[in-house]
């Protein structure tokens, strides 16, 4: 962890580059007493030598970081045998894999000869050298930084503005990353997704009926056309979703309704806590739950009744999930519900309507956009939960709509195609990104619509 | 219309039926809370059942001689190569004389964990003088004897359709008749990482790979998160900029977990070469996932600071920013510190996207660096409920019970910081 020493010892640089510049700003105003000389409070001076030892340095840092392995793998690469370099990318990739592993000291896959050993001690030569350069690079930035500041400090230097203009802009930098994050998001699952459609039709993966992802790992290996026809994932998805809506939504509601017209007060006081509770028990959690303990409940229970039970059923994971989104219906509900103004619920039982008809005519109506935005964040999530589906779905595709058979879901095949060896580069696992990308639009659409459904709602009353 | 009924009558006559209907409809909302109540009761119920035994664990008392022989062959210690395993089959044989012939022995050897070998290794490893003396010794029962004591095998079923033999069970029962069998409490549990022997196995090494990761998250969402939160509700100006960050995080905060595992595969994994299955990558995705957890708590605390200590500050001179950082800063600190701690928890729980960057390989090892392979605990939980061995469901349940207990101190904390702090203005 060299890196950390590095970033340690830049800290310590910054914190005596504040104290020199604390100094030198006192000194250049001609001592303590004079302090009100200066343009700004004597500390400013201080962050603004700071700000010019650290920030150059860091920047140093974190440039290198990407570019540093790069190098040196090219001109390791760059040092191999002809014979080597001329190799396809792909095993070109596992050649430097395996030279990394062997610098490394740990396990090869291929029989070490010595162009690979050579090959191993560049490698740790260069990356020495390179963390040397990094070192002396970064500590010279440092040093240089904050001395050219220092020696720009005199009275009428504005030191606040600047160091409060940088402040600003970390602070833009930091409300940006989320921008980063959803641009990273749908770049990186784009760009697979779009390598996957070029080895695969669009129109096979959005229409196709049959999917088994089972690629071949040699040329000549038996049956090495997968299949990749998505149809039956998303009717899985869809299936699981619904059996988790019929028990989340009425439930979720009619909590909701329970709470805020029926309860007392301390029923309330126990209830909710223990419903955030319910929220905030983890999926996998969940997903072990169904797997032993509603699985075989309902296998037996069903076949009891005369159905045939697939032991890895959607009925199992639709009923758990439901369970685990009955919070988000009823809070969301809830919050809906008192939005609502109490003169229109004041009104109706002034007409002598008893409470459920107020309820049922006239709150629940003019509730009922916030409900429907509620219930579309609740869509979202189900589709999108992947643990319990891993654990308490099945793997094989099925076309059926039968909630006593075994079906898979989106998520349940991302995961089953990343998880595992395989190359990067295969259909197999680009149409994971494919799937991802699906999953990805499906979801930022119903959030979308039912986040500025529940805002505008929500102004609506106010 | 012969007899028209006055509006009292009409009423009237509609008043039981609406009455019941009332009544119906409250009963119904009274069943719909009972089903969550009722479900957290029997998950919690079933939980505790079935993991509780797994803090404990089945010992066997043997009488083990440390052969110097074995030993120290050459008169020297060799902990490397050393049959410790052959010691404790001498001392299993020695305890049943009569039991001859090879698979009749071989079946006498399973009743003792092979964690009973490296257990002598570490004694003599810290006391070398105990070389060539006989040691009375608790070592680990092996799996299938752990679940008989525990009552989770039915010896009385078909020596076909359980794991362990008649004759097995008659060693056992005389071992117990002599009290060397005895439960103790389970320290494999937090003491050793994963294993494929289910008495081996314990969740350090996943607790160990959590905390690292909850580390870098930490370390990274929380500054960037009250900076991202500062920046919008502060000085952010009202424009289109600033409401596509809005909607952006709003929406973040509902994208399924598994797209960022994707994300963090082709950016962190694949573009970036950084190491798989390492924690860093696994608190890097996990601070992507918390972000926007952190900043719409953050923005909420700061929104509760009045606007008249901005007023304040700013009328006797200061800078907008002196004003945020000197004074609404510390102001919304406890409410920032408290979304802090749920978006941990949030993380904590967490394991979609890990599976994702790698982090559900088979790892022994206990992580010690940011950049070790690792695994989390409700990783550790799902490698575990796929394994067939009973006792594997047993550890899960347990492991669930301490992920959930790290849970309840860190919502726990949350309330009172939040009760604690909690100003009123």
């Amino acid at each position: 962890m060299q890196s950390t020493t590095l970033i340690l010892s830049l800290i310590l640089m910054a914190a005596a580059a504040f104290f020199f510049g604390r100094s030198r700003s006192l000194a250049v105003a001609g001592g303590p007493g004079h302090g009100a000389l200066l343009h700004s409070l004597p500390g400013y001076y201080g962050y603004y030598v700071a700000i010019w030892a650290l920030l150059p340095a860091l920047l140093l840092l974190f440039a290198w970081v990407f570019i540093e392995p790069r190098v040196v793998i090219a001109l390791v690469v760059s040092e191999l045998p002809d014979s080597l370099q001329a190799l396809p990318a792909g095993e070109l990739n596992l050649l430097v894999n395996n030279i990394r592993n062997l610098a490394a000291g740990d396990v090869v896959s291929v029989d070490v000869d010595d162009s690979l050993r050579n090959a191993a001690a560049m490698y740790n030569e260069y990356t020495r050298i390179g963390q040397w350069l990094l070192t002396v690079l970064a500590a010279g930035l440092a040093s240089l930084g904050g001395a050219l500041a220092w020696r720009r400090i005199e009275p009428d230097l504005r030191a606040r503005n600047r160091v409060e203009a940088v402040v600003r802009w970390l602070l833009i930098a930091a409300s940006s990353i989320a921008i980063l994050t959803t641009i990273g998001i749908v770049l990186s699952v784009l760009f697979e997704a779009i390598r996957f459609f070029q080895k695969v039709p669009m129109t096979e993966f959005l229409f196709g009926l049959n999917w088994s992802p089972q690629t071949a790992i040699r040329a000549d290996q038996v049956g090495s056309s997968g299949s990749f026809g998505a149809v039956p994932l998303f009717t899985g998805t869809l299936l699981i979703t619904a059996i988790a809506m019929v028990v989340a939504v009425p439930v979720g509601l009619m909590t909701a309704v329970y709470l805020a017209e029926y309860s007392s007060r301390r029923v309330r006081g126990i209830t909710k806590p223990l419903l955030e509770v319910l929220a905030g028990i983890p999926t996998v959690v969940y997903g072990f739950f169904a797997a032993l303990t509603v699985a075989p409940w309902v296998r037996t229970t069903g076949e009891s009744l005369g159905f045939e039970v697939a032991s890895e059923s959607a009925l199992a994971a639709g009923l758990v999930m439901g369970i685990m989104i009955i919070p988000l219906v009823s809070s969301l509900a809830d919050d809906a519900i008192n939005a609502v103004p109490s003169a229109m619920r004041d009104g109706a039982l002034g007409l002598g309507s008893t409470r459920s008809e107020a309820m049922l005519h006239v709150i629940l109506p003019a509730a009922l956009p916030g409900i429907v935005g509620g219930v579309l964040l609740a869509v979202s999530r189900a589709i999108g939960e992947t643990m319990i589906v891993v654990m308490a779905a099945g793997l094989a595709a099925n076309l059926t709509a039968n909630p006593f058979e075994a079906v898979t879901t989106v998520t349940v095949q991302i995961v089953t195609l990343l998880v595992g060896d395989q190359e990067f580069d295969s259909a197999k696992t680009l149409a994971a990104f494919a799937l991802g990308l699906m999953l990805f639009i499906v979801t930022l659409c119903l959030n979308v619509i039912g986040l500025s459904v529940v805002r505008k709602y929500r102004e609506q009353y106010d | 219309m012969s007899n028209p009924l006055t509006t009292r009558e009409k009423v009237a006559r509609g008043l039981g039926r609406r009455r019941r209907k009332e009544a119906v409809f409250k009963t119904i909302g009274l069943l719909a809370t009972a089903v969550g109540v009722l479900f957290l009761g029997v998950f919690f119920a079933t939980l505790v059942a079935k993991g509780s035994s797994a803090f404990q664990q089945t010992f066997v008392q043997l009488d083990i001689e440390l052969s110097r022989d074995v030993i120290a062959p050459d008169g020297e210690i060799d902990l490397a190569f050393a049959d410790f395993d052959g010691l404790v089959r001498t001392a299993l044989r020695n305890e049943f004389p009569e039991v001859s012939g090879r698979s009749e022995r071989r079946e006498l050897y399973r009743l003792v964990s092979i964690g009973a070998g490296y257990q002598l290794r570490d004694l003599v490893a810290a006391d070398p003088a105990l070389v060539g003396t006989t040691q009375s010794l608790w070592v680990p029962a092996s799996s299938n004897v752990d679940m008989l004591i525990k009552g989770n095998i039915d010896a009385s079923l078909d020596a076909s359709l359980r794991p362990l033999s008649d004759q097995q069970i008659d060693w056992i029962r005389k071992l117990q008749q002599d009290g060397r069998v005895d439960k103790q409490f389970n320290r494999a549990l937090f003491t050793n990482g994963d294993s494929r022997e289910p008495e081996l196995a314990g969740i350090k090494g996943a607790m160990m790979g959590s905390f690292y990761m909850l580390l870098v998250t930490l370390v990274l969402s929380f500054p960037i998160g009250v900076a991202a939160a500062i920046y919008l509700e502060e000085f952010a100006p009202r424009n289109r900029w600033s409401d596509l960050i809005e909607v952006n995080i709003n929406n973040l905060a509902a994208v399924p977990s598994i797209v960022f595992g994707l994300l963090g595969l082709a950016v962190f994994i694949d573009w970036m070469a950084l190491p798989r299955s390492a924690p860093l990558v696994g608190g890097l995705v996990l601070t992507l996932l918390t972000l926007p957890v952190i900043i719409i708590a953050s923005r909420a605390a700061i929104k509760a600071v009045p606007p008249s200590i901005r007023e304040a500050a700013l009328g006797l001179g200061a800078s907008s920013t002196q004003v945020v950082f000197h004074h609404v800063l510390p102001l919304a600190m406890p409410g920032m510190l408290t979304g802090a701690i749920i978006g941990m928890s949030r993380a904590l729980g967490e394991s979609a996207p890990l599976l994702m960057i790698g982090m559900v390989a088979f790892i022994v090892d206990v992580p010690g660096s940011l950049t070790d392979p690792a695994t989390a605990l409700p990783v550790q939980i799902y490698l575990w409920a796929d394994s067939p061995e009973r006792a594997f469901a047993e550890r899960t349940s347990a492991a669930i019970i301490v992920l959930l207990a790290f849970l309840l101190v860190m919502n726990l904390a949350a309330v009172i910081l939040r009760k604690r702090m909690e100003r009123k203005w």
